[in-house]
């Protein structure tokens, strides 16, 4: 919606409803945000009722309304109840997490490469929590916590090893950490007596399967501790974005940025530790949404795409091949790996709307 | 770039005031021969039960069994050192790159994976037929992140490389994951061979290696003129009457052979590649014609030596040849991130 100057010759009266022009024009990014979320959420709940109630065993959805009231069903109790249930939700809550924390991280550093799966943070809480799962025994809690430690120490070293440097040094050491992390990884392997595939998958790849109602129980409430202290923190992201000098002259401190990063690297800790690092979903999840909101940086809808794709990687994976149930990360990674390849190909690498970001 | 070719500000700041002193070659020679002496004789005593020296060559000797069977892993080591520290060179070299290395630039994911895809859909089983599939692997890899690094104004800058070569590794593990998922017995034989090791697997597979990593090292130190001439950038070169294509070329085959070989061998082994071309320039100077010999001495002592401190430093299981090159090199990774960024 442009609003077009006629000639100032032709003494054209203003027409009486330019200032309501005016006001439509500037309300229609907000209308948009408002049309694409409404969307997203109407996706969102195809996808997870599709994911619950379709695919090699079919629920009617008044089976399923019984089943969660408690009724139970032979067979289909089970199914639902310890299989599509859980995994459905845990997909939603892990897209959520990875989809708000991915686009933390690409709007405050500035660059849609700097997401927390490609620096290493991901890989840097998998391999804290494999460590404590398979070398010291724990479960519950504690392996989260470990995960927050891990992702929070691959952050800081990474910030210190870039320093002020954001762009690719910033990328590059986060490059060569997760390298790092994922040896930390494969030696833990190495070292647990029995091969457990399922485990090798989860926190190499990541996969919503085989998770116990507790540890989603556990990541919900992080979630609801944590989605509403970003949007609270988040409110000045537009003023974060113009980077930090003009952020600061409009009043927007150093802290303010630090602690929205993070709550993005809890984000991701916390969603690790529940599905283990799925791949390439906080590096997606935001540049999908700022293209479908016109360009316009947007973490609510950040985290309904990064929920959409990981439940539909998940119901990809498990039905796409007759005999094969591919876990959720390997369909993102295969995925995921060719579009960052054409951002790579497709133009100014460190450009983020045209700005240079190192 | 910086770090290949010293500019006059790196002559100035070098300690003794514009002449660099570097030790002389007989020196250098003595310092590599000894410590890859030193290296082979610690891979042969030291490990889970240290042997004692006389049942090296004692063959009555009780432990004479275990001596045969670390001196298996201790020639595969230094054969895949030694092509890996090779590779790293001419990759640095070629691409004008600091941060160049097999695994970081992808070609050991390539060639990862074409031997996946060859175990699952071919029934590729034996050593033989792994090489071939390794080399295309490796070489289209190398092919892709070339290419797709190229696009754009500014060319193949050193992070766009490692960036897209990052890119692809991830992309390539995934495929591998999901091929390994459908074909559980292939992924038994793929568990330890992934991590990068050079424990278990005897001599009939460096055998059938070896002839490939011959024809790798004969044309990577044959083309170290090449390099030499490379190094003063593509117009100087075609002014002195090179023809660089052909010469890249020459040089790429090198890599792949050699990358591809050591892959095969060994396992997917990042940082080797990386870490040696820059302690060996830093010894004996960006002249190729020595940087190029003194690195596969180097990359042969590096992956011994960490093959043999992973017997020893978390008993009693063995931490695999890959990750205690990876413990080496991400350090080393960062300190050049640190040093060449302003450069980047």
């Amino acid at each position: 919606m442009t609003v077009t100057l006629g000639r100032p010759a032709i003494a054209e009266p203003p027409a009486p409803d330019a200032l309501d022009v005016v006001r439509r024009a500037r309300r229609a990014p907000v209308r948009h945000h408002r049309r694409l979320l409404a969307s997203l959420v109407v996706a969102l709940a195809g996808a997870f009722a599709a994911r619950v109630l379709l695919g090699d065993f079919t629920v009617t959805v008044p089976d399923f309304v019984r089943i969660v009231g408690g009724e139970q069903i032979p067979g289909a109790s089970y199914i639902v109840m310890e299989s599509k249930l859980p995994r459905a939700v845990l997909a939603v809550l892990v897209g959520v997490a990875f989809g708000v924390g991915g686009a933390i991280f690409q709007t405050t550093l500035r660059n849609p490469l700097a997401s927390p799966d490609i620096v290493g943070i991901s890989l840097g809480a998998s391999a804290a929590a494999v460590s404590a799962i398979a070398l010291a025994g724990w479960t519950g809690w504690p392996v989260s916590a470990a995960a927050v430690v891990g992702a929070l120490a691959v952050a800081l070293a990474v910030r210190a090893v870039a320093g002020d440097h954001g762009g690719f040094r910033l990328v590059l050491a986060g490059i060569g950490l997760a390298a790092a992390m994922q040896s930390v990884i494969q030696y833990v392997f190495t070292r647990v007596d029995e091969y457990d595939v399922q485990l090798v998958l989860r926190w190499l790849t990541g996969s919503v399967n085989g998770v116990a109602w507790q540890a989603i129980g556990l990541l919900a409430l992080a979630l609801a501790v944590l989605l509403p202290a970003t949007a609270w923190v988040a409110r000045s992201l537009r003023a974060t974005e113009l980077g930090d000098d003009a952020a600061a002259g409009l009043g927007v401190g150093r802290g303010r940025t630090d602690l929205l990063m993070l709550l993005g690297v809890l984000l991701v800790a916390v969603a690790v530790a529940a599905a283990g690092p799925v791949a390439f979903v906080a590096f997606l999840s935001g540049p999908i949404a700022r293209a479908l909101n016109r360009g316009r940086t947007t973490l609510p809808a950040a985290g309904l795409v990064g929920a959409v794709i990981v439940l539909a990687g998940d119901y990809a994976g498990a039905y796409a091949f007759a005999d094969l149930n591919l876990p959720v990360g390997v369909v993102t990674g295969a995925l995921g790996a060719p579009f960052l390849l054409w951002l790579l190909a497709r133009g100014p690498l460190d450009a983020h709307r045209g700005r240079r970001a190192g | 770039m910086t770090a290949l070719v010293p500019t006059r500000d790196d002559v100035a700041r070098a300690p003794g005031g514009g002449q660099r002193r570097r030790p002389a070659l007989p020196v250098s020679v003595a310092i590599s021969v000894v410590a890859l002496a030193g290296a082979g004789a610690l891979s042969l005593l030291v490990g889970a039960r240290a042997v004692p020296l006389a049942s090296v060559w004692d063959t009555t000797h009780p432990l004479h069994a275990v001596v045969e069977a670390r001196l298996d892993r201790t020639v595969l080591g230094l054969a895949v050192g030694a092509a890996l520290g090779l590779a790293g060179a001419l990759m640095q070299g070629l691409t004008r790159n600091p941060l160049a290395d097999p695994g970081i630039l992808g070609v050991n994911a390539g060639a990862t994976f074409a031997m996946v895809v060859g175990m699952t859909a071919f029934g590729a089983a034996e050593m033989g037929q792994f090489l071939p599939l390794a080399f295309v692997g490796a070489a289209l890899a190398a092919a892709v992140v070339h290419g797709i690094a190229s696009l754009g104004r500014d060319g193949a800058t050193p992070m766009k490389l490692a960036i897209t070569g990052a890119a692809l590794s991830a992309g390539l593990a995934s495929w591998t994951t999901g091929l390994l998922l459908a074909d559980r017995k292939t992924m038994e034989t793929f568990r330890f061979w992934q991590v990068g090791t050079v424990a278990g697997r005897g001599t009939d597979v460096l055998v059938a290696g070896l002839p490939f990593l011959v024809v790798g090292v004969v044309l990577a130190l044959a083309g170290a003129r090449l390099l030499d001439t490379l190094a003063l950038g593509d117009d100087l070169a075609r002014g002195l009457g090179r023809r660089t294509t052909r010469d890249r070329l020459v040089i790429a085959l090198a890599i792949v052979l050699l990358a591809g070989t050591a892959t095969a061998l060994a396992g997917p082994i990042a940082f080797v590649g990386l870490v040696v071309p820059h302690v060996v320039r830093a010894l004996v100077g960006p002249d190729h014609r020595r940087l190029l010999p003194f690195s596969m001495l180097a990359g042969a002592v590096l992956v011994v030596v960490a093959d043999t401190v992973g017997r020893i430093v978390l008993p009693p299981a063995e931490v695999q040849v890959g990750i205690m090159a990876a413990v080496v090199g991400v350090p080393v990774f960062i300190a050049l991130i640190r040093r060449t960024g302003r450069a980047l």
